[in-house]
């Protein structure tokens, strides 16, 4: 394990920056406005925010990407592969809920047939995480297996008052670290007390004992056809927000973006929310906004678990719980579908 | 006021002046309430809340509920019965179907606000002109005024323009919001300055519609938007400008009919103040056209959809100089 002392922090980052592009959370405008990820650039106050308002998702899979370009010559048209090797990146500060969500997104875009722009962007990203020093009450991730206190990465960090703690858990890691200069060694025991007191708090947050019990692949039907989804889903919007938040949410739409000159094709995110995702040739298969909101939740906790060894497709960040504009989210869904059906 | 709405709400359901009524529902933690749809007594007493967190507006609901059999009973903050009002005047509810109780309001807290100041949150109450905040981290008294929704903070009125009934007092109109404060600030801007502001704000938009969604103005039943034979289908902007375009386009679709509930700004995800966009175009048509609110009677002609010989000529406009 290494360590540094904070008033150092500053030079680690330019250490790192000055040889790839770093990005980290930083405060994001006025206070409400809460985080986000940004360059890193001299100056730059890195943000102990919980998190970040959007997820480090992003980085991998981002909203709008460009495929490929067709130029058309009368008959003849002619396919651009406009796909280039990203450059190195490191992200410094995800929590251990958006580093397990790589592992949900990586499934989908890594396995047959791999998307090479997905592929790309991870091999090239690495991942410096935090541990949450003061979880939220909309925090969530034990429940999902996920500990704040140890969370993955390519270098997982503890921060206390004074000094950061980075332990590298992969081979690039140990290069990064192995890199800077101004990190000295530390025991390995060195964050145990940090992880301890990060345990308790993670024991008082008022969602821990949230019961994942009713869900997985094996409870399909009951829960497809329970008569809860008409007075859960009554007041949504119908708007992406709980899907763009989220760091799991995979959907993506394939458009055509005619630049005058020629056609650019584009993926864009997509939100089961919306009134064409997934619209055929025929029409869409999901009329209602109740069988939309109906989709969200049980590809998150049924069909993506039936398909990936019972693992939950939501790692409990909590973001829709603060995002959604009329307040309803996951946690109400799995209370309200829980209830007597353990 | 929550057991006076709730006991009155019963007594309605009861005598069958209604079959349902619209309010909001407890939430998991103290500041997230639902909209929700109750149908009995029972219902009620399980889980109708009003609190100083009951922000949402819920006119637009109406537009569903009026065409359901039998009458539906709402609660319409002051700032949502303008709303209600400007969807009568464009007959997207029916009046007939609706039965409207006021309630008074002295501002709604904004829940992003609150939690930035207090984090890990386990309850809140209201005392005067404090929010008493429990949290895992201990107790943290916050000034209200400081915790209110923008809208809040300038609000226009404290009367309720339509009910079928006033539970409390009603309030008046303030003429002496200041809500154009900010406008006049972006005016005062350089062009250059304000297109900057603009692109700063707007390039953070994730393209999740809430703004849209909730707009008690964005009725349609399809917006063009979501069409995909409309040509101008977009999930996402093919590059910034697009990004822009979709906000300027969505405050001129509802100029003149926007009444500033200011959901819009309260909803968005990424902070952006794109109330400032349509308060922009109600300051124009109050200084072109005379004073207008939207919603402040149902059935009122707006500027933009009549014609008077007293309305000055478009170049004045063209200029955006004084007449």
């Amino acid at each position: 394990m290494k360590k540094v002392s904070r008033s150092s922090l500053d030079a680690c980052f330019a250490a790192i920056a000055a040889s790839q592009k770093l990005y980290l959370p930083v405060a994001d405008g006025e206070k409400k406005r809460g985080a986000k990820y940004a360059p890193w650039f001299e100056g730059a106050v890195y943000s102990t925010a919980v998190n970040t308002v959007r997820s480090a998702k992003d980085f991998f899979f981002p909203q709008v990407e460009k495929m490929t370009r067709f130029k058309m010559d009368g008959k003849q048209i002619e396919v651009e592969d406009i796909r280039k090797e990203n450059e190195d990146f490191v992200i410094f500060g995800v929590r251990a809920c958006d580093a397990a969500s790589f592992a949900i997104l990586d499934s989908v875009y890594l396995s047959d047939p791999v998307d090479s722009f997905y592929q790309n962007r991870r091999e090239h990203g690495l991942i410096m995480t935090m541990a949450c020093g003061k979880p939220t009450e909309t925090c969530f991730c034990s429940v999902f297996g996920i500990d704040a206190a140890e969370p993955a990465g390519d270098i997982s960090c503890w921060m206390t008052e004074d000094t950061v703690y980075m332990q590298a858990n992969t081979e690039k890691g140990e290069a990064l670290l192995a890199s800077l200069p101004m990190l000295e060694d530390a025991a390995d025991d060195a964050a145990e007390e940090t992880k301890a007191a990060i345990r308790q708090v993670l024991d008082k947050l008022p969602l821990k004992d949230l019961s994942t019990d009713a869900f997985g692949g094996d409870k399909l039907m009951k829960l497809f056809d329970s008569d809860k989804w008409n007075s859960l889903s009554e007041a949504c919007l119908a708007c992406g927000t709980c899907t763009f938040v989220c760091p799991t949410c995979q959907c993506y739409d394939i458009r055509d973006y005619d630049t005058g000159h020629g056609i650019e094709r584009f993926r864009c995110w997509d939100s089961c929310m919306y009134s064409d995702f997934t619209l055929c040739a025929h029409g869409n298969t999901r009329t209602t906004q109740m069988q939309r909101f109906r989709q969200r939740f049980m590809h998150k906790l049924v069909y993506y678990p039936s398909n990936n060894n019972g693992t939950f497709g939501c790692v409990g960040c909590g973001r829709c719980l603060k995002s959604c504009p009329i307040s309803m989210n996951i946690v109400k869904v799995m209370k309200t579908l829980g209830e007597g059906n353990e | 006021m929550q057991d006076t709405m709730m006991k009155r709400a019963s007594e309605l359901l009861a005598d069958g002046t209604v079959v349902r009524v619209l309010g909001w529902k407890n939430g998991e933690f103290v500041y997230d309430p639902t909209p929700a749809v109750f149908d009995s007594a029972e219902a009620l007493a399980q889980d109708f809340v009003y609190h100083d967190f009951c922000g949402s507006n819920l006119s637009k609901y109406l537009i569903e509920l009026s065409r359901l059999e039998g009458k539906t009973l709402v609660f319409l903050k002051p700032c949502d019965s303008y709303s209600l009002n400007q969807l009568l005047t464009e007959h997207r509810i029916d009046r007939e179907k609706v039965y409207i109780i006021g309630i008074p309001c002295d501002g709604k807290l904004d829940p992003d606000t609150v939690r930035s100041s207090a984090e890990g949150i386990l309850s809140a109450v209201t005392e005067g002109d404090s929010v008493q905040v429990e949290t895992m981290y201990g107790n943290v008294t916050l000034n209200k005024a400081d915790c209110l929704l923008e809208r809040c903070t300038v609000c226009k009125s404290h009367k309720v323009v339509v009910f079928d009934e006033m539970l409390g007092e009603n309030g008046t109109v303030n003429p002496d919001s200041n809500r154009f404060d900010m406008v006049e600030k972006l005016e005062a801007m350089t062009p250059e300055e304000r297109y900057e502001f603009w692109r700063g704000e707007l390039s953070r938009c994730i393209r999740c519609n809430a703004c849209r969604n909730v707009c008690p103005a964005c009725s349609c039943e399809q917006c063009v938007f979501d069409s995909p034979t409309s040509g101008v289908s977009q999930k996402a902007a093919a590059d910034s400008f697009e990004e822009n375009m979709f906000h300027i386009i969505r405050a001129f679709h509802v100029a003149g009919r926007c009444t500033d509930c200011g959901e819009c700004s309260r909803v968005c995800p990424q902070h952006i103040p794109l109330h400032l966009l349509n308060r922009k175009f109600i300051k124009d048509i109050n200084t072109y056209y005379g004073e207008y609110q939207a919603g402040a009677e149902a059935g009122s002609r707006a500027p933009l959809v009549n014609f008077t010989m007293d309305d000055c000529e478009p170049n004045v406009i063209y200029k955006g100089g004084s007449k």
